[in-house]
């Protein structure tokens, strides 16, 4: 008899008995709100997602810490520096955290970072807008980690365990992450006059990218409702970026500073927070590899990952060389 | 593009303090059993969060088949008379 090649689910037109026993048991453990665990069947749309959404999230803590590395020499004091670095640090933490994650769904490390360095992986678009001054790693840390953590708390429920034990330990880790860069807007907007424009001027430059971290309005999202379904989302685009919209309104007043949407309201009728349009063609613009600092960020990656290969390549000759003489 | 490396995987156990069990942690890839240490170190306790640190090649790693887990697991089932509070009767009796 020849031997059977694992078939890969859903590409067979008729589902056999055994995938659809797989099928009913996998929809009672999320039905159940319980978790999937990697050796457990799981549908290959639902596999397909993770992989994509878990990898993307990694490349975006990898390419993530550029911006904020760029400032590290910079540091206007000895204490500031140690902060960046050790935030930095957590990043690229969090990016082996999460390719850890993607790749107990089945895909190999060495293929996710080639994703990335080929340019056919997406990352958060955010990263490829550039920190021109020291108030940028105020306001990065403020809005976008914040828009990060709204992002991921609720992620610490994901049904997928691996996703949802990874966000746990990231979550713990961003929480001193918003409040260094919160204190940085806070020092810059009691100190001169020019220190407070610095100020508000980056949170004018963050404070739209940052509402876009979300992502496209419910509705213009279209796979949202299937990664809710699936329970890996637990809010959509739109409830997550009213709760974090609603939450720098109050903060930017202990600032002293503003936020750069003059109309900002909560409607007491709709219950919701009015923001202003955001350029949703600009986002795409972006996110298609036309921003102001796409190519640079790749280019840095791949030329850090070019640097890097001769400790890779004498750390596999070493290991090799002990195996041997372990064996001898 | 990239030269790939095929470093082994490593799951990582974690010792909180001393008393405790060690817990997994996550995993990651390293060449060879000290990088893979030195790097759990610097992955997972960057925080204090270890005082020991246990690394295992993820393929020495023997697993129940998740799919045949109600019968791999099913001698505790219906045994409710292994738990204290199956001792119904002697409820209230002082220090017992
Ligand atoms: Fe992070
Ligand atoms: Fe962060």
């Amino acid at each position: 008899m020849a031997p059977t090649t694992p078939q890969e689910p859903g590409l067979s037109a008729v589902p056999s008995y055994e995938e659809q026993q797989s099928q009913s048991r996998f929809d009672a453990l999320i039905g159940d709100d319980s978790r999937i665990e990697p050796r457990d069947w799981m549908p290959e749309p639902y596999r397909k997602t993770l992989t994509r959404q878990i990898s993307q999230h990694a490349h975006s803590e990898i390419i993530g810490m550029q911006p904020e590395a760029n400032w590290i020499t910079r540091a206007p004091s000895l204490k500031r520096k140690s902060i960046l670095m050790a935030k930095v640090q957590d990043e690229a933490g969090h990016g082996l955290y999460l390719y850890s994650a993607a790749e107990t769904l089945g895909t190999e490390r060495d293929e996710l970072n080639d994703q990335l360095l080929t340019g056919r992986a997406k990352y958060s678009s955010i990263f490829n807008y550039t920190a021109r001054n020291w108030a940028d790693m105020g306001a990065i840390g403020w809005l976008v980690d914040g828009a990060a953590i709204a992002n991921q708390v609720p992620l610490c429920r994901a049904s997928y365990g691996p996703y949802g034990r990874a966000m746990v330990r990231v979550c713990k880790e961003e929480s001193f992450h918003q409040r260094q860069g919160f204190e940085i807007l806070l020092s810059l907007s009691r100190g001169t006059e020019k220190q407070k424009q610095m100020a508000q001027d980056a949170i004018n430059r963050f404070y739209e990218p940052s509402l876009m971290m979300f992502g496209p309005p419910d509705d213009q999202s279209p796979n949202s409702a299937q990664s809710m379904a699936w329970k890996i989302k637990r809010f959509s685009n739109d409830e997550l970026r009213q709760r974090f919209v609603g939450m720098i309104a109050e903060q930017v007043k202990v600032l002293g500073l503003t936020l750069p949407d003059e109309n900002l309201h909560f409607d007491e009728e709709k219950k919701q927070w009015i923001h202003k349009d955001l350029n949703w063609d600009e986002f795409m613009n972006v996110i298609k590899g036309n921003g102001p600092a796409n190519a640079q960020r790749l280019e840095r990656r791949r030329e850090a990952h070019r640097e890097g290969a001769w400790v890779r390549e004498a750390a596999t000759a070493y290991a090799a060389k002990q195996e041997q003489s372990e064996v001898a | 593009m990239s030269q790939k490396s095929n470093w082994p995987l490593w799951e990582v156990f974690v010792r909180s303090s001393r008393g405790l069990s060690h817990v997994h942690a996550g995993s990651l890839h390293a060449p060879d059993k000290e990088m893979a240490l030195r790097n759990a170190r610097d992955l997972y306790t960057r925080r204090n969060e270890g005082v020991s640190l246990w690394v295992v090649r993820s393929t020495d790693i023997i697993t129940s088949d998740p799919d045949s887990k109600d019968a791999f697991f099913e001698s505790p089932q219906g045994k409710d008379y292994r738990h204290a509070t199956y001792y119904k009767a002697s409820e209230g009796v002082k220090h017992l």
